[in-house]
């Protein structure tokens, strides 16, 4: 055998090397990971740089408090650039290489859709604090935003009382867009409504003067909008251009999310309804103090909050309740306490897991846009996820890892 | 009857708004061959030029119509200078610089604006009536610009000196080089043109569509689709371009919705590419501008 120094060298450094992480994460295990993946670049960034803003703050708040179980909380924020692809790698980043307690994040129903079933296989708790079409049954999962039965069976009854019963239903076109509209065209039929067209409209279009010239056509009462991302902002310009907007007024179930009042005139936003489970008007002592340390944070110049922002907060901090309540940070502890009624009081309002679908009971509020402010004009309290509840019964099979209203509404057994 | 005029007044609009958007890269791509992927991060600066103009109080036709094309001129001319003029001819070269440059502008601008962007400038016309239906008078108005700016390239490519360098520039540098022209300079020129045409375009098209640091993602694939349809003649080709696959993504639609027009708009170009490779010009119109 010959024995060189040269193979010898490289021997004990590949030794050295493979033994290296190891030792890293012994040393890591002062510190409990929370990992946090969202798009802080691309397209997707006008949500995603927002809610990294809001769970930063959460981890700052959990810290000030003495941290969980007498360790610190590291915030790890990963940036998916508005890729998917992205999200899957930083997914196995945070649960393999991070041995993160927590993943939060994911904006699209397709990121999510991306990082599930990785988080579901390394048992990483997963939070979800988007708004969404409802329908995830994950033991896994905690889905915190709003779902369609909380917020668009809110707004689509008390739009078509103010306006009339013909509607026209436009949203973006991927698995949002087609499943909110199904759930608009429901709730629109239970209400004694007509449903005139559904239209769809990929991500990058900003061309909308064919469907102006249609909505004329058809003469519907009012249009309800789910229409995502930068590009479709212009829909609600040139709507307003045509004079539109002070002829067939607009609902949505997604204006406002990314701070389209901001980003669009006063003249072309007034009078359009939007319900989410918050708007920054929404009057309680946990949200003023909210909004105070936001301001202390960021400076004045913050961006608006709005759901998305505020369920960033409020998902990391009922996590770190139920991390309290536990005494664990383990994934067997942590969700039988998130199940056991535990109840956030956030900025929002209270908010509980439902055991059944691992999603958020919560307050909804319905916002009317004027002078590019949301006013509250109704408010709802402990709103329980009704849609996913038709279909999801995670007490009865709790390993479901599996997403329902993939083929639609009619496809989970929903007429 | 008012539909007919109603729909029709739309098939134009998108018609000009594709024209709009590739005159700019018709100049830089189609006359001097430089790949710009940079090109929709030249809109998206005409846009942000209006907006901060607005906001400073500039009045918003002097921010559209004079600052836009200006500051975006200016700054196609800088970037010719420091990293266009290394690579003339090298195709795959400029491909990959302005790639990176069209990546740095929008981080630069996403640092300085932020992710989104108030740009509260709204459409300066109000609505005009047809029939029983509205349409936006900005956009007869973009209509009407699309047409001016188009004539007004044509004159300047067909009856000024600099037009006569650019063309004999472009089609043989060396003999220009050879009769006295200075080549280099006449490129600088004509980047900084197609440039500020672009800036302009950004320009009038902010109050539509509202600007975001990667708002010209939306525009890039669509002005190169339509300037490689048309073919080498860069006016006719450019005009050809919009007519065909603005009409058919304009028809489409209207009857069948916003994904079947983008669908209609892609499968034409392939369709016609593959029967004409060297674009519309490369077979009709061989001897125009």
């Amino acid at each position: 055998m010959n024995f060189s120094r040269r193979s010898f060298l490289t021997g004990s450094t590949a030794l050295a090397l493979s033994s290296a992480p190891i030792i890293g994460r012994a040393q890591g295990s002062d510190k409990i990971i929370f990992a946090s993946i969202l798009d802080l670049s691309g397209g997707l960034d006008i949500y995603g740089t927002a809610m990294a803003d809001a769970t930063s703050l959460a981890i700052d708040d959990i810290n000030a408090a003495g941290g969980l179980l007498g360790k610190e909380v590291e915030l790890k924020m990963y940036d998916a650039q508005s890729t998917i692809q992205f999200y899957t790698q930083y997914a196995t980043q945070a649960a393999a290489g991070d041995r993160a307690a927590t993943v939060h994040g994911g904006i699209t129903s397709a990121s999510r859709e991306a990082i599930r079933p990785t988080l579901a296989r390394f048992k990483t708790l997963y939070f979800y604090n988007t708004q969404y079409e409802g329908g995830v049954c994950d033991f896994n999962n905690v889905c915190t935003g709003s779902t369609p039965a909380q917020t668009v069976a809110k707004v689509v009854p008390y739009a078509m009382n103010k306006w009339g019963k013909k509607a026209y239903i436009i949203a973006a076109d991927y698995n949002y867009g087609q499943i909110i509209a199904q759930w608009v065209e429901r709730f629109v039929k239970e209400n004694g409504g007509e449903t005139l067209a559904i239209e769809f409209f990929p991500l990058d279009v900003t061309n909308f003067g064919p469907t102006i010239n249609k909505i004329q056509q058809a003469k519907p009462d009012l249009v309800f909008s789910g229409l995502v991302g930068g590009a479709h902002v212009s829909f609600y310009r040139q709507y307003a251009a045509a004079g539109m907007n002070k002829e067939i007024p607009i609902a949505s179930t997604t204006f406002g999310i990314g701070n389209e009042h901001k980003l669009i005139s006063a003249e072309e936003g007034n009078g359009l309804l939007a319900a989410y489970s918050y708007f920054e008007g929404v009057q309680n002592a946990e949200n003023a103090a909210f909004l105070a340390r936001m301001d202390a944070k960021f400076g004045a110049n913050r961006a608006t909050m709005n759901e998305l922002t505020v369920r960033s907060y409020e998902g990391a901090m009922l996590w770190a309740e139920a991390v309290k309540l536990a005494g664990s940070v383990e994934h067997a502890d942590v969700t039988a306490a998130l199940k056991s009624g535990l109840t956030y009081n956030g900025p929002s309002g209270p908010i509980t897991i439902d055991p059944q679908t691992n999603h958020a009971i919560q307050n909804v509020v319905l916002g009317e846009l004027q002078d590019q402010e949301f006013n509250i004009v109704e408010s709802f309290t402990a709103q329980p996820p009704a849609d996913t509840q038709l279909v999801c019964d995670l007490n009865a099979n709790p390993t479901l890892s599996t997403f329902y209203f993939e083929n639609g509404l009619a496809a989970a057994g929903i007429k | 009857m008012d539909l007919v005029v109603a729909v029709l007044f739309q098939l134009i609009y998108v018609i000009a708004n594709l024209a709009l958007i590739s005159l700019g890269l018709a100049i830089i791509f189609g006359m001097m061959r430089v790949i710009n992927l940079a090109h929709g991060e030249f809109l998206m600066l005409g846009g942000y030029t209006v907006v901060v103009a607005t906001n400073a109080g500039v009045n918003i036709w002097i921010a559209m119509l004079i600052l836009a094309p200006l500051v975006v001129g200016i700054v196609g001319v800088i970037v010719e200078r420091l990293l266009i003029r290394w690579l003339y001819g090298r195709m795959v070269d400029t491909l990959l610089a302005t790639w990176g440059l069209s990546l740095l502008m929008v981080g630069l601008v996403t640092s300085i604006f932020g992710a989104s962007t108030a740009t509260t400038v709204a459409p300066p016309l109000g609505a005009i009536r047809i029939g029983s239906y509205a349409a936006s008078g900005y956009e007869l108005f973009l209509i009407l610009i699309t047409i001016v700016l188009l004539i007004a390239v044509w004159l300047t490519l067909r009856y000024t000196k600099l037009g006569l360098l650019a063309r004999g520039t472009m089609q043989n540098a060396e003999m220009a080089s050879a009769l006295g022209v200075s080549t280099s300079r006449i490129y600088m020129v004509t980047f900084g043109l197609g440039a500020a045409v672009s800036g302009l375009a950004g320009g009038l098209l902010a109050p539509m569509t509202g600007v975001l640091p990667t708002i010209g993602a939306t525009y890039i694939a669509k002005a190169f689709i339509t300037v490689i349809s048309g073919g080498s003649a860069i006016l006719a080709g450019t005009t050809a371009g919009s007519v065909l696959l603005g009409g058919l993504n304009g028809i489409f639609s209207f009857i069948a919705g916003s994904t079947f027009g983008e669908i209609a708009l892609l499968l034409a170009a392939i369709v016609l590419l593959r029967l004409m490779p060297r674009g519309i010009t490369g077979r009709f119109f061989r001897k125009s501008l």
